[in-house]
């Protein structure tokens, strides 16, 4: 059980659980469902492609998602133009409508500029955020960590926007703190509950709590689980890592000073101050 | 190949690979042909078709078709 109290509320839905978990790159089928099971995950990732992707004993991955337990999030990984996102989004959608799950109004948008950065082409992003809103999705957006850019997409109409901490699968955690916040502080503007949840580039737990700290309302990782040597160990580990941070940054942390300031009273010390 | 087999087929890609089908073809036609695991959702020349269209979407010579399911992704 997650400690959070608050619920994270995102478009029309609840979650007492502030980590989501992608389900690719597990070396079983089984271990995957080990691990969003010990990351205590409600929503889990999913990427659309052409059908006949078995494994050697022809199980498919909805073998082993409970779809009455987990809110499925498709993806449009893999799209480097707006019209292939959409494309993507539109067949994710049919597919989760015939397994009659709350995703099915969901897409994790991703258009993106390159094969090696893999970082979002921040202009066919937006093109394709305002086709899938009019289209009557809720459409949450990965994006860089440049703010002006994560404001125009919240602008479009984002159910919520997914900075990136780093590169997709880098391991580099949140490189640009400092851009998080701020995207933190202008999409949360007199809209205190716009979901902002920190996406890609966990390598570990601590990259986690970092996240949170910040104040994000949630994070979204994969690589970091998937290919850690003991990955449900670590699935294990970034689920108290999220509630360490979330509860961290609800506690209130001291400022950071330059010099000590001493724990113990200077009243009362028997040695010359 | 005589006249009639030729005029009786048509040429289709599906899912990047070029298929022989006999027509008329529907998108109801080729789904029971192919038999995709359930669940799975199916384009025709980029555009998504949806289930209630699949006995009357007829298939064409050159027709683009992809069907696509859910796999493992982040």
């Amino acid at each position: 059980m997650s400690m959070d109290p608050t619920p994270l509320k995102i478009g029309s839905q609840e979650f007492r659980s502030r980590l989501f978990v992608g389900t690719g790159k597990y070396e079983t089928y089984e271990s995957m469902r080990e691990c969003l099971e010990a990351s205590r995950c409600e929503v889990v990732t999913v990427a659309v492609r052409r059908e006949r992707l078995f494994d050697a004993q022809n199980r498919s991955l909805l073998d082993f998602i409970d779809t009455k337990r987990y809110t499925i999030l498709p993806n449009t990984a893999g799209c480097f133009t707006a019209e292939d996102a959409v494309r993507v989004a539109r067949l994710g959608r049919d597919i989760l409508e015939q397994l009659e799950n709350p995703g099915a109004q969901w897409v994790k948008l991703e258009v993106l500029h390159d094969k090696k950065t893999l970082l979002p082409d921040p202009v066919g992003t937006l093109e394709a955020t305002r086709t899938l809103i009019q289209d009557g999705f809720q459409v949450l957006v990965y994006s860089s960590d440049d703010p002006a850019t994560a404001c125009r997409l919240k602008e479009a109409g984002a159910t919520s926007v997914m900075p990136a901490g780093s590169p997709i699968g880098s391991g580099q955690g949140v490189l640009n703190p400092n851009n998080i916040r701020i995207i933190l502080e202008m999409l949360k503007d007199g809209d205190p509950d716009y979901p902002v949840i920190v996406d890609a580039g966990v390598g570990t737990a601590s990259d986690v709590t970092v996240a949170m700290e910040l104040g994000a309302d949630g994070v979204l990782l994969n690589t970091g689980i998937a290919h850690a040597k003991n990955a449900a160990a670590m699935a294990r580990a970034m689920a108290h890592a999220l509630d360490a941070g979330y509860l961290a940054f609800r506690a209130g942390r001291i400022p950071k000073k330059l010099y000590a300031t001493a724990s113990s009273p200077t009243e009362g010390a028997i040695a010359n101050q | 190949m005589s006249q009639a087999d030729i005029r009786h087929t048509i040429e289709i890609r599906l899912n990047g690979e070029s298929l022989t089908v006999e027509a008329p073809a529907t998108v109801a036609s080729l789904v029971v042909t192919r038999k995709p695991r359930p669940p799975f959702a199916v384009e025709v020349n980029k555009e998504l078709v949806r289930r209630p269209q699949y006995e009357a979407l007829a298939l064409n010579d050159g027709d683009v078709v992809e069907i696509v399911t859910l796999v493992g992704g982040g």
